[in-house]
C-alpha cells in the first residue's frame, strides 16, 4: 500500500517527467498562460535560438496589464489606439508573437478578453489537478479550482514555451485550516487578509499552501480563487483547494473543459486527488472562522492587517526590531498616526477589480452595498473594473452597471486596471485608495499612492461614506 | 549567463525586510520588450533620497547586497533580477527570499546567499567599513576579521551558477523523456487536451 499523500504530492507525482539525482525534477506543464508584460523577451529568446513552441495547444495568450479600461472601439467600431507608446508596443509584440508561434490569442477587443487569471478558469482552460504557469505571481489564483499553479519569471516562460516543462525542486507542504462559519459581512477576501496577517508575508516561503476546513469548503469558486490568489502574499509558491462538487459544477460546460465521456473520466481522476486521511503537512496553521472580521491593511505589506474595528498599530508594539523599523517606515509612507481608528481614515479613491476581486460574485457584493446610495463627495475617483468581457456582460444583464453608475462610480472595460500602475488607471501621490486588489506595496498603484486592501463590499462601503467603513454597519 | 565563483567587494548594507519587487523595480520600468538598462529604475523610490546607499561614493557599483527577511517578495517579474544585475550586484545575502525571486536570480547569474539573521547582523557591521568575500565553490562568506559563515545551496543551482548553464539546452537533452511522458499522458488523461 502506498503511503498517504497530500493533494500537492499527488499532483506533483503525476507530472514528473524525469527525476534527477540532485533532487530536482523535470515537471510537465499542462497549461501555460501568456500575457504581454513578461513574454516579449521570452519570444525574442526563442527567435534568437531558432526554437519553436513545443505545445501551442496548451498555451493561451491574453493581454491584460497594459490595456486601457476606457472604450476600446470608437462609434464606427474601429480600434482606439493605446495612448502610451510603450504599452502599445508590448501589446503589439504579443499580437505579433502569438500567431507567429501558433498560440491561441484572445484579442483585446474579443468578448472573452480579460485578466488572464479570470479568463483561465472562466474558459475552463484551467482545470483541477493540472500544472498551470504564467509569468505573473498571481497565477497562484488557479489553485482555487485545485490546480498546482504558480508564477514564473521570463526565463522560465521561455523554458516552458520551448519544452513544456520546468526544472523544479519540490516545495514543502503547509495546511491552513479555517474551521467554522464566518460572520455576516465577512468574505473570502477577509479570510485571506486575516490569514496573511496571521502567517506573515514570509510565512509560506518554500511551501505550497493547501487551504482546508469548513469555511473554505463553504466558499464558491469565485471565493476560492480570491483566497488562492493571495497565497503568494503569504510567501507561498502556490495555493491549493481540493476540487469538489462545487468545482465540477463551476467548470461543467465551459468552452475548453472536457465534454461527454471525457468529462466523466476527468471527474473520476479529480476526485482521486483529495489529500489522503493520515497524510501529513510540513506545517499546519488552524484558524477559527469566528475570529475573522471584515479586514483592512494599514501598512505597505499585505501582512499589515487589522480588523476594521481596530486601530493603526504603534510600531513599538511589535516584538521584532526589524518589524518595528518596517512599521515606522510604513506609517510614514501611509501618512498614518498610531492609535488612529481605521474607521476614521478618509479615502479619495475606490478601486473594485483586479484578479483577486473582479468576478461576478465580487461585483454583486459591491452592488448590494452601493444600491440606492451615492458615493461620498470626498471620493474623487471610484472605478469598477470587471475581470473579463464575460463578467461585464453578466453584470450588465443583472443591472449591476446601472447600480454603480447611478451611485457615481465609473463602469469600465476589463483589465488589470489600477492594481499595478502599468496603464492609465493610477492613484495620485499622497492620495488613498480603498482597493480590492492584492498588493499595498510602496508605489504599487502609482508613485506615492497609498493602498488599503479590502473586500469588494468594504470598498463599496468606503465609496459611500468616504472613509474606511465597517460594512456591517451598512447592511440591513 | 555569466558564470560566478568568487565575488569580493563592498556590500550594500540595506538590511530592510520584505523588500518587494515593486521596490526593486517599479511597474513603469516593465513596459519594455528588452532585458537591458533596468539598473536605471532599480530601487527608484529609495534612490529618490539623495543620501541613498546605492548612489553613495562607498557603495556605488558594489557587487554585494545585504538585505533582511523575505527579499524579492511580490511579483514574478524577472526584471527585478535584471535590474539588480544591471546595477553590478552579483550576490545578495539575506535570511530568506521569495521562491520566485531566488529562481530568477540564479537564472541571471546572481547568487542568493541564505544566512541566519545573526550572521546578517555581523555582515551589516562589517559592510559599513570593509569588503566582504563570497566563495560559491566552498559555500562561504568571509570578512577581513576572521568571520566565516557557511551557506547551503542546492547542487543544481550551484552547478548552473558555476558553469553559467543554459537550462533550456539542458532540458532539450531530455526530449525523449518528454515525448514519452506526452504519449502516456494522452493515454491516461486524454481529456486534458483543451476541447475548444
Amino acid at each position: 500500500m502506498t503511503r498517504p499523500r497530500t493533494l500537492y504530492e499527488k499532483i506533483w507525482d503525476a507530472h514528473v517527467v524525469e527525476q534527477r539525482p540532485d533532487g530536482t525534477a523535470l515537471i510537465f506543464i499542462d497549461r501555460h498562460l501568456v500575457h504581454e508584460v513578461t513574454s516579449p523577451q521570452a519570444f525574442a529568446g526563442l527567435r534568437a535560438s531558432g526554437r519553436t513552441v513545443r505545445r501551442p495547444d496548451l498555451t493561451l495568450a491574453v493581454a491584460d496589464h497594459n490595456v486601457q479600461t476606457t472604450a476600446r472601439l470608437d462609434a464606427a467600431g474601429n480600434r482606439l489606439p493605446i495612448a502610451d507608446p510603450e504599452s502599445a508596443a508590448q501589446l503589439a509584440a504579443l499580437e505579433k508573437n502569438a500567431p507567429e508561434f501558433g498560440i491561441r490569442y484572445i484579442d483585446a477587443v474579443a468578448p472573452e478578453q480579460g485578466i488572464v487569471h479570470v479568463v483561465g478558469p472562466e474558459q475552463g482552460f484551467s482545470l483541477p489537478g493540472t500544472t498551470i504557469v504564467c509569468g505573473d505571481s498571481h497565477t497562484a489564483c488557479h489553485g482555487g479550482i485545485g490546480a498546482l499553479a504558480f508564477g514564473i519569471g521570463t526565463s522560465e516562460v521561455e523554458h516552458v514555451l520551448a519544452t513544456q516543462t520546468l526544472l523544479l525542486q519540490p516545495s514543502k507542504t503547509m495546511e491552513v485550516r479555517v474551521e467554522g462559519d464566518v460572520g455576516p459581512g465577512v468574505s473570502a477576501k477577509d479570510i485571506i487578509l486575516h490569514i496573511t496577517g496571521v502567517i506573515g508575508a514570509a510565512g509560506g516561503t518554500g511551501h505550497v499552501i493547501e487551504y482546508t476546513g469548513s469555511a473554505i469548503r463553504a466558499l464558491s469558486i469565485e471565493g476560492r480563487l480570491t483566497v488562492s490568489n493571495m497565497a503568494i502574499e503569504g510567501g507561498a509558491r502556490a495555493g491549493l483547494i481540493a476540487p469538489d462538487e462545487t468545482t465540477f459544477e463551476y467548470l461543467k460546460g465551459r468552452p475548453y473543459a472536457p465534454k461527454d465521456a471525457d468529462w466523466d473520466a476527468a471527474i473520476a481522476w479529480w476526485k482521486s486527488l483529495a489529500t489522503d486521511p493520515g497524510a501529513t503537512y510540513d506545517k499546519v496553521v488552524v484558524i477559527d472562522a469566528a475570529d475573522i472580521a471584515p479586514s483592512v491593511t494599514w501598512g505597505t505589506s499585505p501582512e499589515d492587517v487589522v480588523p476594521i474595528t481596530g486601530v493603526v498599530p504603534d510600531p513599538a508594539s511589535f516584538a521584532d526590531p526589524s518589524k518595528q523599523t518596517a512599521a515606522a517606515k510604513s506609517l510614514a509612507y501611509m501618512g498614518l498616526e498610531p492609535g488612529t481608528r481605521m474607521q476614521d481614515v478618509p479615502v479619495e479613491n475606490i478601486f473594485i477589480g483586479s484578479c483577486t476581486n473582479s468576478r461576478i460574485e465580487d461585483l454583486r457584493a459591491a452592488a448590494a452595498v452601493i444600491k440606492g446610495r451615492h458615493k461620498a463627495d470626498n471620493v474623487r475617483w471610484a472605478i469598477v473594473v470587471p475581470g473579463s468581457g464575460l463578467v461585464k456582460a453578466q453584470a450588465e444583464a443583472e443591472g449591476l452597471d446601472r447600480i454603480f453608475t447611478e451611485a457615481g462610480l465609473e463602469w469600465r472595460e476589463p483589465g488589470c486596471s489600477a492594481c499595478l500602475a502599468m496603464n492609465p488607471d493610477k492613484v495620485p501621490a499622497g492620495e488613498r485608495c480603498a482597493s480590492t486588489s492584492n498588493r499595498n506595496f510602496v508605489g504599487r498603484q502609482g508613485p506615492g499612492s497609498r493602498t488599503h486592501l479590502v473586500s469588494p463590499a468594504m470598498a463599496a462601503a468606503a465609496a459611500v461614506t468616504g472613509k474606511l467603513t465597517d460594512v456591517r454597519e451598512l447592511m440591513a | 549567463m555569466t558564470p560566478i565563483e568568487k565575488v569580493e567587494g563592498r556590500a550594500i548594507p540595506l538590511g530592510l525586510k520584505n523588500v518587494d519587487t515593486d521596490v526593486i523595480i517599479p511597474a513603469h520600468w516593465l513596459k519594455t520588450t528588452s532585458r537591458e538598462g533596468m539598473g536605471r529604475g532599480a530601487f527608484e523610490s529609495l534612490r529618490a533620497d539623495p543620501d541613498n546607499l546605492f548612489d553613495s561614493a562607498e557603495y556605488k557599483g558594489a557587487p554585494i547586497l545585504i538585505a533582511g527577511d523575505n527579499f524579492g517578495c511580490g511579483s514574478s517579474r524577472e526584471h527585478a533580477a535584471w535590474a539588480i544585475g544591471d546595477l553590478g550586484i552579483r550576490v545578495v545575502i539575506a535570511p530568506s527570499y521569495s521562491d520566485i525571486f531566488s529562481g530568477n536570480a540564479v537564472k541571471n547569474g546572481i547568487l542568493p546567499v541564505v544566512l541566519p539573521q545573526a550572521a546578517i547582523d555581523r555582515l551589516m557591521e562589517v559592510a559599513a567599513t570593509d569588503p566582504i568575500h563570497v566563495d560559491l565553490d566552498t559555500q562561504t562568506v568571509t570578512t577581513p576579521f576572521q568571520d566565516r559563515f557557511a551557506f547551503e545551496i542546492d547542487p543544481f543551482r550551484k552547478m548552473c551558477l558555476l558553469e553559467g548553464l543554459d537550462e533550456i539546452s539542458l532540458t532539450e537533452k531530455s526530449d525523449a523523456a518528454i515525448a514519452a511522458y506526452e504519449q502516456q499522458l494522452d493515454a491516461d488523461r486524454p481529456w486534458l487536451r483543451p476541447a475548444a
